[in-house]
């Protein structure tokens, strides 16, 4: 074990991955001369060479294109947006091509492709920079999702997205780039995507949650404990697939269950994830599930106003009470 | 090499044509000439070259002939299904375009090379060897299609051939020819991807990313305009700033010629000067004027075009051009290249009897082909 920035554990799983294969190769704005503009990828383009660690003009339609292409003939691309807000521009790719060509060729080509950044809200960056697209991407069959919340987790998952045949989606956080944690320095260190888990075990409450969201329910979860409460923490770290079986085991224990996401509400994943635990184990619940969510705007600019709109531990606090009747 | 990439110089622009007046007419075939614009600008006109002075043999000459007729024939006969019933979906027929998959093809190595197209996809696939049973089942839906079912028209693919699809949003696939052609440069290859897009889908601004990365690294990719005219139906002077498409070459440091459509030979020639060039990482654009006999789709009823403005154009028809080529030199007889139609008539009849007989896709199957992974989980 050492214990590394999360920028450090993702920059570590690419490294691995490229003295592995020749075949992978970096690309995205910033990511090579410059060395990152979060230093994920600082000393890359030394090690590896401009072949494979590749700066683009600003122009993410073209790149993302470009690396699906490249994917298609046989490479595996990872593909770093300097931040998920600017996917949106590149979200034909993403959609029309990196989810649909493999089906609609009748399974003749595969896209081992990774497309990687920051995800979600950063402070006062307003409207356009701010915002959680899990839930988006997470709705389209073909993509994989996957988003994570500590160093350890960032590295495994990482290394078992660059090593999937499939399209991955691997969200990360610039306001958690620094954070430290312990990561395995095991060979080959591969978390199975699509495997939930349970950073807290408790028989109370199930709060669920992933990305920055966990650490605000690692809180809640502190402050209820002081009140001598025992909740559950389940991260479920892959959006797509989702590790329901995890998820209901626990609510089935606890029967109660609420649901922290940085997404705004409507169809978000706190939604999907309420829905199919309604749906699978709906004679446990011994309260509605309840979900906090970023509020539902675009995201402001005002300090007041952007620390107000996410989801705090305060309000999952009051959400684990009322769905324990505890208020 | 037909283009060099020297000092440029540009050829003074022509007046801008008013959105009023026709503008087939002021982009007339005839109007290309022999000799190059510029240094920058190659052209390839029609009737330019013998088949011997390209290099070509007799078994090519008439391979290229049933080729074009092969693709001309099946999407008569799909156009006739269509109005059956029997194939669902949009139908985009490439009749009049022939030449230029058929030069296409006749200029790269099948199988090392990659095609990408968009959604009026038949005519490539079937000049690249995809068979006429493959693709008619696909637009029947049935599990023998070349995708499974999953694709339909606008979808061929066939992984073997590098045919890369058949897409069927307006120039997304651009980018994703440009990746195909980034590989091929990563891995060392010689090969190259020509990625063809019709006139409307140069507007996109995939095009002009996915030019600029080409420019940028050097990939050996051409990028090749099917300038059939319209796009749906607006003309291309109506949705062009400067409708002669091949100049968006100059922004991008690449070498470009404009080329007949109407002439497999002008297109084959054409075709192996840029192939050559990519080959040596030199990317460059192809503009090739073309004409399609059809609507845009099936539905189109044509009224942004006149009776007597495609019957001009049915006079240049390629294949017809081919016939007489192959008449006038003596290649063959009347009675010999009706033979050739006899057969692919018959290859097509069979394929609509292939079609037919083949099941439609297992319910099973609507799960199959999403993930790599056989297992993968689904919430319905």
């Amino acid at each position: 074990m050492a214990e590394l920035q999360l920028r450090e554990a993702i920059r570590a799983a690419m490294v691995e991955e490229m003295e592995r294969d020749e075949s992978i190769f970096l690309m995205g704005e910033e990511v090579s001369e410059y060395n990152g503009a979060y230093k994920v990828s600082e000393g890359m383009l030394k090690q590896f060479g401009a072949k494979r660690v590749i700066d683009t003009p600003i122009a993410e339609n073209g790149f993302a294109g470009l690396g699906i292409g490249a994917a298609m003939n046989g490479l595996r691309p990872i593909i770093e947006f300097m931040t998920w807000n600017f996917s949106m521009v590149a979200m034909d790719q993403l959609i029309n091509n990196a989810a649909k060509v493999r089906y609609m060729s009748g399974g003749q080509f595969k896209f081992p492709i990774v497309f990687r950044g920051p995800n979600g809200a950063a402070g006062q960056l307003a409207a356009t920079h701010n915002t959680s697209f899990e839930s988006i991407f997470s709705t389209i069959p073909g993509l994989k999702v996957i988003s994570i919340s500590n160093p350890d987790d960032a590295k495994g998952l990482l290394k078992s997205a660059i090593r999937d045949d499939d399209p991955v989606l691997f969200m990360e956080s610039e306001v958690m780039y620094g954070m430290k944690g312990e990561v395995s320095d095991a060979k080959d260190y591969l978390i199975p995507i699509g495997k939930a888990r349970i950073a807290r075990e408790g028989k109370d409450v199930t709060i669920i949650a992933h990305n920055k969201s966990y650490w605000v329910a690692m809180k809640a979860a502190e402050m209820l404990v002081q009140e001598g409460f025992d909740p559950e923490v389940i991260d479920p770290r892959t959006i797509r697939p989702l590790d329901m079986e995890t998820i209901l085991a626990s609510v089935k224990k606890t029967n109660r269950c609420v649901i922290v996401d940085e997404s705004n509400p409507f169809a978000s994943i706190a939604s999907e994830i309420g829905f199919q635990i309604q749906r699978e184990a709906f004679d446990y619940l011994d309260a509605p599930v309840l979900r906090v969510n970023a509020k539902d705007v675009p995201a402001p600019y005002a300090k007041n106003l952007i620390e107000y709109y996410m989801p705090s531990a305060e309000d999952t606090y009051k959400a684990c009470r009322q769905v324990m009747y505890a208020n | 090499m037909a283009s060099e990439t020297g000092k440029k110089t540009v050829k003074k622009k022509s007046p801008r044509k008013s959105a009023a007046t026709s503008s087939v007419n002021g982009h007339a075939l005839d109007g290309l000439k022999a000799e190059p614009l510029s240094v920058t600008f190659n052209t390839y006109p029609p009737s330019n070259k013998t088949h011997r002075q390209l290099g070509l043999t007799k078994a090519d000459v008439l391979d290229m002939y049933r080729s074009m007729l092969l693709q001309r024939r099946f999407e008569e006969r799909a156009a006739q299904m269509y109005g059956k019933q029997k194939i669902g979906g949009f139908l985009h027929l490439y009749i009049g375009q022939e030449a230029i998959s058929t030069g296409t093809a006749q200029a790269i190595r099948i199988g090392e090379d990659s095609v990408i197209t968009a959604y009026r996809d038949h005519g490539h696939a079937l000049a690249m060897g995809m068979t006429s049973n493959e693709c008619m089942a696909e637009l029947f839906g049935k599990i023998d299609g070349c995708s499974r079912g999953k694709g339909g028209s606008m979808h061929y693919f066939s992984k073997e051939l590098k045919m890369m699809g058949g897409h069927g949003i307006v120039g997304a696939h651009i980018p994703v020819g440009t990746g195909i052609a980034f590989a091929n440069k990563y891995k060392g290859e010689d090969t190259v991807c020509l990625a063809f897009f019709g006139d409307g889908a140069i507007h996109q601004g995939a095009f002009h990313e996915a030019a600029n990365l080409a420019g940028l690294y050097d990939l050996p990719v051409i990028f090749v305009v099917e300038n059939n005219q319209y796009a749906m139906g607006t003309a291309v002077d109506r949705a062009a700033a400067e409708p002669d498409l091949y100049k968006q070459a100059l922004s991008y440091d690449m070498p470009s010629s404009l080329v007949s459509g109407m002439d497999v030979f002008s297109v084959y020639e054409a075709m192996q000067h840029h192939v050559a060039m990519a080959r040596e990482g030199k990317p460059s654009l192809i503009e090739i004027r073309t004409y399609r006999y059809r609507g845009h789709s099936m539905s189109d009823p044509q009224k942004y075009r006149t009776k007597e403005e495609l019957d001009a154009k049915k006079d240049e028809d390629p294949i017809l051009r081919l016939k007489a080529y192959l008449l006038e030199h003596k290649m063959a007889t009347n009675a010999q290249l009706d033979k050739v139609d006899d057969e692919v008539k018959q290859e097509v009849m069979e394929s609509v009897e292939f079609a037919e007989n083949s099941p439609a896709p297992g319910l099973e199957t609507i799960y199959e082909d999403i993930y790599s992974d056989k297992d993968y989980p689904f919430t319905t």
